[in-house]
């Protein structure tokens, strides 16, 4: 894999205005990622995990410092072109999933694709093969209340993905699963982070998650106390055939086990 | 498209909330486009009446006529023209003598006014043919509302008392021979229609007249002495009455106009506190704060393509059927005074059905925007997480 940076983080300092004074989330901070990464951000909650994945994907700005992803200072993009920028470029995998209720998996999945110009057959197509990749093809037409938990953060990931982005930001997506639907989510992005070369930076203080992690960026209190590479993270699965659940070819726990 | 898409879809998902905003907003456009239709059709009904039993093509009066001051009928007579007597000789327009007088019914006294038309006469629907009748001495018509109220028959006298041109009082017996139906009052009420040239004979205004009605399609031309009033100025005060009318039936749907609104309102500002973590999706996913305020709105005014969906259910057989069986007026509207047939009949034009559609389109949207403005103000982050800013 090319090393080639796309995230380049320098003395990031995130400041919160709480009643009269301010609270600093991220105190200088500085780190970068290399394009095909499957890195993560661990620590307690309050140590600026999610703070800093914000910044990343362009959903708030810095106080201090400088974000450039993909090329682009953070800071001094447009609401319009860090809507292009996340459109585009930048998957989101949320803990709660966020799928539009009213809307089938393939509406949900094809959402961002609507967002951008393309004919409606390359949506299709786009939509299909993420949904096959996450093995949700067969329920292309059910609606996010008919499906588990397991089964709604797939399809947040074929979401994320559907658009072929370079950046992919997770934040907690383990933590409203279970550990076999954890582990299967874990496996899928990994195999799409291996496949597809797409840079996979979760926030995370899962253990399940940790195992999977190719670098863990350790945070406390707002500063970077450990990056560490880790050489031989459990690995991603095969594709799944399509609407097979993944539970009944999940290894057991000691399979992910860190030797 | 997306927008439009997102929104039909977010709203069938609201389910019932959604139906029964939409159900009063559709009521309301359904009313507005009856009562449109309504006064559109009283107008266009009491105008033809009108010109069929009265003005005819328009007008020609005295300079000193005044409809509203009886007093000025003294003065408001001339000899007419040779022009003018030739056209009323090819039948184009019809002389009327117009003076005040007093019936002595049933030894009350009332005061009236005494017209003179032609008995033959083809230009108004007025049955004035009956007025040739040789068989009594001064044969009068009247309408059912005067016959009502001097409680006249056919065939009954009446005292009438009048002056002439001198000033010198007169009196002599007339015999209804006719009782005419028409919705017009001001034909009817307070009037009693002679024969011209007895009328001229017993004011001792011989050839003369009051004023010259015009036939429908005879084209205004100047005629000494006369100024010529088109149909428009003789029925100002009741198209006046008619924009009044739509003025105050605004009142009633547009309170349901707004009990619709206040509705969708409602609920957008729910939507908007309730859907923000799907607000913060949307960012996520790409689309822009203007988009998303786009959304919102699209979503608030999409009530009113259900609405006109509803509407086009049971308003079009509901309108269908008002605009061909008319609404049946009670007698009691004949004492209003003003034009009004037995029987409604509303007339709903395209341009007045577009406009109802509008209103509608137009004040859902603006009120789905007015909360979505604050859509603006909301951080991504902060919505993603669902709190209240």
């Amino acid at each position: 894999m090319e090393n080639q940076t796309i995230i380049d983080i320098r003395e990031l300092v995130k400041r919160f205005p709480i009643g009269d004074g301010t609270f600093t989330a991220l105190r200088g901070i500085t780190l970068s990622f290399e394009k095909g990464e499957f890195a993560g951000l661990v620590g307690p909650s309050g140590s600026g995990k999610t703070t800093l994945l914000n910044i990343i994907g362009s959903l708030d700005a810095p106080s201090a410092g400088s974000v450039i992803v993909l090329g682009k200072e953070v800071a001094r993009l447009s609401h319009h072109e860090s809507a292009a920028l996340r459109n585009h470029h930048i998957g989101f995998i949320f803990q709660t999933y966020n799928l539009l209720p009213v809307f089938t998996v393939y509406d949900n999945v094809e959402f961002p694709l609507l967002l951008q110009k393309g004919s409606a057959a390359a949506r299709k197509k786009a939509v299909m093969e993420a949904l096959e990749w996450v093995g949700l093809a067969e329920k292309a037409q059910s609606r996010p209340a008919q499906l588990s938990g397991g089964e709604c953060q797939r399809v947040s990931i074929a979401r994320a993905m559907v658009k072929r982005p370079q950046l992919v930001l997770a934040d907690e997506p383990s933590a409203n699963l279970d550990a076999d639907n954890s582990h299967h989510i874990l496996r899928t992005m990994k195999r799409l982070n291996r496949e597809l070369g797409t840079t996979f930076i979760f926030a995370t203080h899962d253990e399940k998650v940790m195992r999977y992690l190719d670098r863990i960026i350790g945070l406390e209190d707002g500063r970077v106390a450990r990056d560490e590479r880790i050489e031989n993270a459990a690995e991603g699965d095969h594709p799944p055939a399509s609407g097979e659940a993944g539970r009944s070819e999940l290894p057991g726990e000691e399979d992910y086990a860190r030797p | 498209m997306l927008a439009l898409r997102l929104a039909i879809k977010n709203l069938l998902g609201a389910g019932l909330r959604t139906w029964l905003t939409a159900g009063v907003l559709s009521i309301a456009f359904v009313v507005m486009v009856f009562y449109h239709g309504l006064l559109d059709g009283w107008n266009l009904q009491a105008r033809n009446d009108t010109r069929e039993w009265e003005i005819g093509g328009g007008q020609y009066w005295h300079p000193s006529y005044d409809r509203f001051d009886p007093f000025s009928l003294q003065d408001a007579h001339a000899p007419l023209s040779p022009q003018a007597r030739e056209l009323t000789a090819a039948g184009r327009i019809v002389p009327v003598l117009i003076t005040q007088a007093t019936a002595y019914p049933d030894g009350r006294m009332v005061n009236l006014l005494l017209r003179g038309i032609p008995a033959g006469q083809q230009i108004l629907s007025l049955p004035t043919a009956c007025l040739a009748a040789d068989s009594v001495e001064i044969p009068a018509l009247i309408g059912r509302r005067m016959a009502a109220a001097l409680r006249l028959q056919p065939g009954d006298a009446l005292l009438l008392r009048w002056r002439d041109v001198h000033g010198v009082f007169d009196a002599r017996e007339v015999t209804i021979v006719d009782i005419f139906k028409a919705n017009i009052p001001s034909i009817d009420q307070g009037q009693i229609w002679l024969p011209l040239d007895k009328v001229q004979e017993m004011t001792g205004m011989a050839d003369e007249a009051t004023l010259l009605v015009t036939a429908r399609d005879l084209p205004p031309v100047p005629l000494a002495g006369w100024t010529f009033k088109d149909p428009d100025f003789l029925l100002k005060e009741f198209t006046e009455i008619i924009e009044s009318k739509k003025a105050g039936s605004a009142i009633v749907y547009g309170t349901m106009l707004a009990i619709a609104l206040l509705a969708i309102f409602d609920s957008q500002v729910l939507s908007i506190f309730r859907r923000r973590r799907e607000i913060g999706t949307y960012m996520a996913l790409g689309m822009t704060r203007g988009q998303v305020i786009r959304l919102f709105t699209v979503e608030g005014a999409a009530h009113s393509l259900f609405a006109l969906l509803l509407a086009s259910i049971y308003g079009l057989p509901l309108l269908h059927w008002l605009g061909t069986h008319g609404i049946s007026m009670p007698e009691v509207a004949d004492a209003t005074g003003m034009t009004i047939g037995d029987k409604m009949l509303p007339v709903y034009s395209a341009g007045m059905v577009l406009f109802s559609v509008t209103v509608v389109i137009l004040s859902t949207a603006v009120v789905s925007y007015l909360p979505a403005r604050r859509i603006a103000r909301l951080k991504p982050t902060e919505a993603l997480r669902g709190k209240i800013q």
